[in-house]
């Protein structure tokens, strides 16, 4: 049954029509028209579609849309644009953190939600935060390295 | 001389030309997918130029607007795309110089250009290339004669341009799977469980119980499931998937998942090299080494669309070529490649050919069934590790033959693997349409030299000054659906060859780094491994067998390509760590030295991850292995730091290094992982399991 449910994405109020059973990440890229949570495996398995619910970092392809009823979903375009970029995403080019870039967007969120919990992690810490996300390109280190600058220039004042 | 893929596309504005807005349109037939050739590219364009490198507009790959240049395969875009665009750029800059000299007067000679602007005895001129583009017609052909730029005096090559794509990959939309049409339609096919599975029946009632608004499609074995949202559209499969009924399923052996069982099945012989060196009495040494079937693991499950209206077929698609899929395309619809536009989007890393060729083909045989609305269609992660081809399992039994002075002086490798490009040019979907019959087997592919060429030849031979070589391979009928990944054959052949001259130095009492330089006399060669050798304190590399160890691996790839050095330092117990990887890497002309070392470093990381972890298993009706869980791969507490160091950045030539590194790594680990047990594994992937066999046997 489709039903009408309301939730605070990227910082603003929407609704929309979808069954509560459908997968919260088929509806933020469907009918919802964001692309920033990424398909990748559907099972929690990979990190492709990481959003941040209510602050904590949740797969959306494993959680039913029913759930965010409410809530406040944030996905990589809620972090910052190329005119505004978040200091992660600031680092991130810095550094080129990234080949194919199909994990970026999920890592980024896993990011800020690290970031928002430990602002001087180590990258032991780093690494152990983003373990679930795969990257298979093999741009680890590079990303490790972005997430511990952003977390500098934050510690220093950047505006997030 | 004319570079060979300028002369087949010779049209120059095909390449370059100049737009009002001030900017330079370049074209180039290789895909981007996140290896950074359109940056390159332009870098090597605007450097040719003397354009600004902000006024690059690369053209977005869609069959018609850019040249044809196959398919983005085996790391050779910077070693063919390279030159082409080069010598076009240098024609173009003749061009519009002798124009400019017209104009005012004066000998070409006298021009010079800077950011697009012509200078005359170092004063402007008020001439550019935008101001004269309207009187230099680029609709013509090279005359091979324009002179290309030393070395000396590139400024953009060999600069850290950041790359073109990375920013909208960090913004949200950059993909083909982000891209919505209006009036787009989502559709899933249900996939035979093995070529032969004929549909016996479909309880159609009960998948419209699932999904009341779906559009089932049947076409002999050809079953898709079209919806009007993705989340409809697998809730339509799912259902599709308990109500299917198939007859003629095979069931695959689960014990054709160990690279031995290769020996147990037909194959073809192919021998090369020295004649047999008969009865000796020299040492001669044996060991065999494996590696199994991989998956490409592209981190997205591939996706296409595609629209059929008024007999012309439109394919978006993020596989390797636009060109390739438009044959592949017409091929299976009969279509006449005129009527088929294929347009190119970005996609997740594919790193050969997984399954991205074929959403396209399913949307496509769906668009033609009902024309007028685009259909999507989006591959499950499931469909991409079970229908995407894998990379083949090899077994590789190396003998060599020592002289007197224990100098290797006769090598031979002997292969058993299947046709590592197999699957190209063929879609899943096939096998499930009215009248399929098995495609021939392609034709055997040439080398320049009018070799036979075969993608588990490729670094069968070390790079060593060894008097007489020979390679025997076994090319044998696939028992799943194999096409190529990352370096074909070369990365499970290094991993074997540079695995093995470390055994021959151990048998010699010799170490293992001077036993190489003895039989390296490439002077390119000697400086990368002695320079690998500093970074990695081989000196001070310790006792064996101390549950730590050090091991490094030399390679020139295909024998004339990069010459790449790895080490690694590890800790063993119950599983192997890997504390430090180095790398010195000596790719001749550096286009862009930031994108060369993340290429070389994601290649060693993909690479360690196949030596420890990685197997696809075989079972049920084809692969077993469909997730994550079922297919580990290294994570992010599993990465050590990795250094790279580039030689001979200045060279004239630049070579490609996106598949250089695999090999390299993959034996230093092996090598560092003997170095720590005091015992070797022979056989991929490095597991706990394997670990316990190596100390049992020693
Ligand atoms: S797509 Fe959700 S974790 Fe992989
Ligand atoms: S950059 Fe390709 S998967 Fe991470």
């Amino acid at each position: 049954m489709q039903r009408k449910i309301e939730l605070i994405l990227n910082g603003h109020a929407v609704s929309v029509e979808a069954e509560a059973t459908d997968s919260l990440l088929d509806v933020l890229r469907g009918p919802l028209g964001v692309s920033g949570a990424r398909f990748g495996c559907g099972m929690a398995q990979c990190g492709s579609c990481a959003v941040l619910v209510d602050g904590e970092e949740k797969a959306a392809c494993a959680m039913e849309v029913g759930a965010v009823a409410g809530k406040a979903v944030m996905t990589s375009e809620g972090l910052g644009t190329p005119e505004r970029p978040h200091p992660l995403q600031a680092a991130f080019l810095e550094l080129q953190a990234g080949q194919c870039g199909y994990c970026l967007s999920g890592i980024l969120v896993g990011a800020k939600a690290l970031l928002d919990r430990n602002a001087d992690p180590n990258r032991a810490e780093i690494a152990q935060a983003l373990d679930w996300h795969l990257c298979r390109c093999g741009v680890h280190n590079r990303i490790l390295e972005a997430v511990a600058l952003a977390a500098r220039r934050m510690r220093e004042g950047a505006p997030a | 001389m004319i570079p060979a893929m300028l002369a087949a596309n010779p049209r120059l504005d095909r390449w370059v030309s100049f737009e009002p807005d001030g900017r330079v349109r370049i074209a180039f037939g290789r895909m981007e997918y996140g290896q950074g050739i359109a940056t390159a590219l332009a870098q090597i364009a605007a450097d040719e130029l003397d354009a600004p490198f902000a006024s690059l507009r690369v053209v977005p790959a869609a069959t018609g607007d850019i040249p044809d240049e196959g398919l983005t395969v085996g790391s050779m875009s910077i070693e063919f795309s390279g030159p082409a665009i080069r010598a076009a750029c240098a024609e173009v800059r003749a061009l519009f110089t002798a124009a400019a000299a017209g104009r005012l007067g004066c000998d070409a000679a006298e021009l010079d250009i800077r950011d697009g602007a012509f200078l005359k005895g170092g004063q402007p001129t008020g001439l550019d290339y935008w101001s004269l583009a309207g009187e230099v017609d680029l609709a013509r052909a090279p005359t091979g004669d324009a002179p290309l730029k030393t070395p000396d005096r590139l400024r953009v090559v060999g600069r850290n341009e950041p790359r073109l794509d990375l920013p909208a990959k960090l913004f949200g939309e950059a993909f083909l799977h982000d891209l919505s049409l209006p009036g787009l339609r989502h559709a899933r096919v249900l996939r035979q469980p093995s070529p032969q599975a004929r549909l016996v029946s479909l309880d159609e009632a009960a998948v419209r119980r699932a999904v009341g608004d779906v559009d089932i499609l049947i076409d002999h074995a050809f079953v898709a499931l079209i919806c009007a949202t993705e989340a409809e559209a697998a809730r339509a499969h799912a259902a599709a998937e308990r109500a299917a009924r198939w007859d003629g399923v095979r069931d695959m052996d689960p014990t054709l998942s160990e690279p031995a069982a290769l020996k147990t099945l037909p194959y073809e012989d192919f021998a090369a090299g020295a004649p047999s060196p008969g009865p000796s009495n020299r040492r001669r040494i044996t060991a065999t080494y494996t590696k199994p079937f991989l998956s490409h693991g592209s981190l997205g499950p591939s996706a296409g669309l595609a629209q059929f209206q008024d007999g012309k077929l439109t394919i978006w698609t993020h596989n390797q070529g636009v060109y390739p899929m438009r044959a592949l395309a017409a091929r299976i619809t009969g279509l006449e490649p005129q009527a088929i536009e294929v347009i190119h989007g970005q996609g997740p890393g594919c790193y050969g050919h997984n399954g991205a060729d074929d959403p396209p083909i399913d949307a496509a045989l769906i668009a033609i069934r009902r024309p007028g609305a685009p259909i999507r269609v989006q591959w499950r992660r499931e469909d991409e590790f079970g229908f995407a081809p894998v990379g083949t399992a090899m077994l590789m039994e190396l003998t060599a033959e020592l002289d007197a002075s224990d100098r290797l002086v006769d090598y031979t490798a002997e292969i058993w693997n299947t046709p590592h490009t197999g699957a190209r040019g063929t879609a899943v979907a096939e096998s499930a349409l009215p009248g399929y019959v098995t495609p021939p087997k392609p034709a055997q592919r040439l080398m320049p030299d009018g070799s036979r060429f075969s993608g588990g030849l490729l670094n069968a031979t070390p790079s060593y000054d060894i008097a007489a070589t020979r390679t025997l391979e076994h090319v044998i009928e696939t028992p799943i659906r194999s096409s190529s990944l990352r370096s074909l054959g070369g990365a499970a052949n290094t991993f074997a060859a540079e695995s093995f001259i470390d055994e021959l130095a151990e048998a010699v009492g010799q170490d293992p780094l001077a036993y190489r330089l003895a039989m390296l006399s490439d002077p390119r060669g000697r400086a990368v491994l002695t320079r690998l050798a500093a970074m990695c304190g081989w000196a001070d590399r310790g006792a064996a067998a101390t549950g730590r160890g050090l091991g490094l691996a030399y390679d020139r790839h295909r024998g004339r390509g990069a010459i790449v050095a790895c080490a690694a330092q590890v800790e063993v117990d119950t599983e192997v760590r890997l504390k430090r990887l180095w790398c010195a890497c000596d790719g001749g002309l550096i286009i862009n030295p930031d994108g060369a070392k993340n290429q070389l470093e994601g290649g060693m990381i993909m690479a360690a991850s196949w030596t420890l972890k990685e197997q696809v298993k075989l079972g049920g009706a084809g692969v077993a292995s469909v997730t994550w869980d079922d297919y580990p791969i290294l994570r992010f507490s599993e990465i050590p730091p990795v250094e790279i160091e580039l030689l001979n950045t200045r060279d004239t030539r630049a070579l490609g290094l996106g598949e250089v590194s695999q090999g390299p790594v993959m034996a230093a680990i092996g090598n560092a992982v003997a170095h720590a047990l005091g015992a070797r594994i022979r056989d991929l992937p490095m597991t706990r399991e394997k670990i316990v066999q190596a100390l049992l046997t020693g």
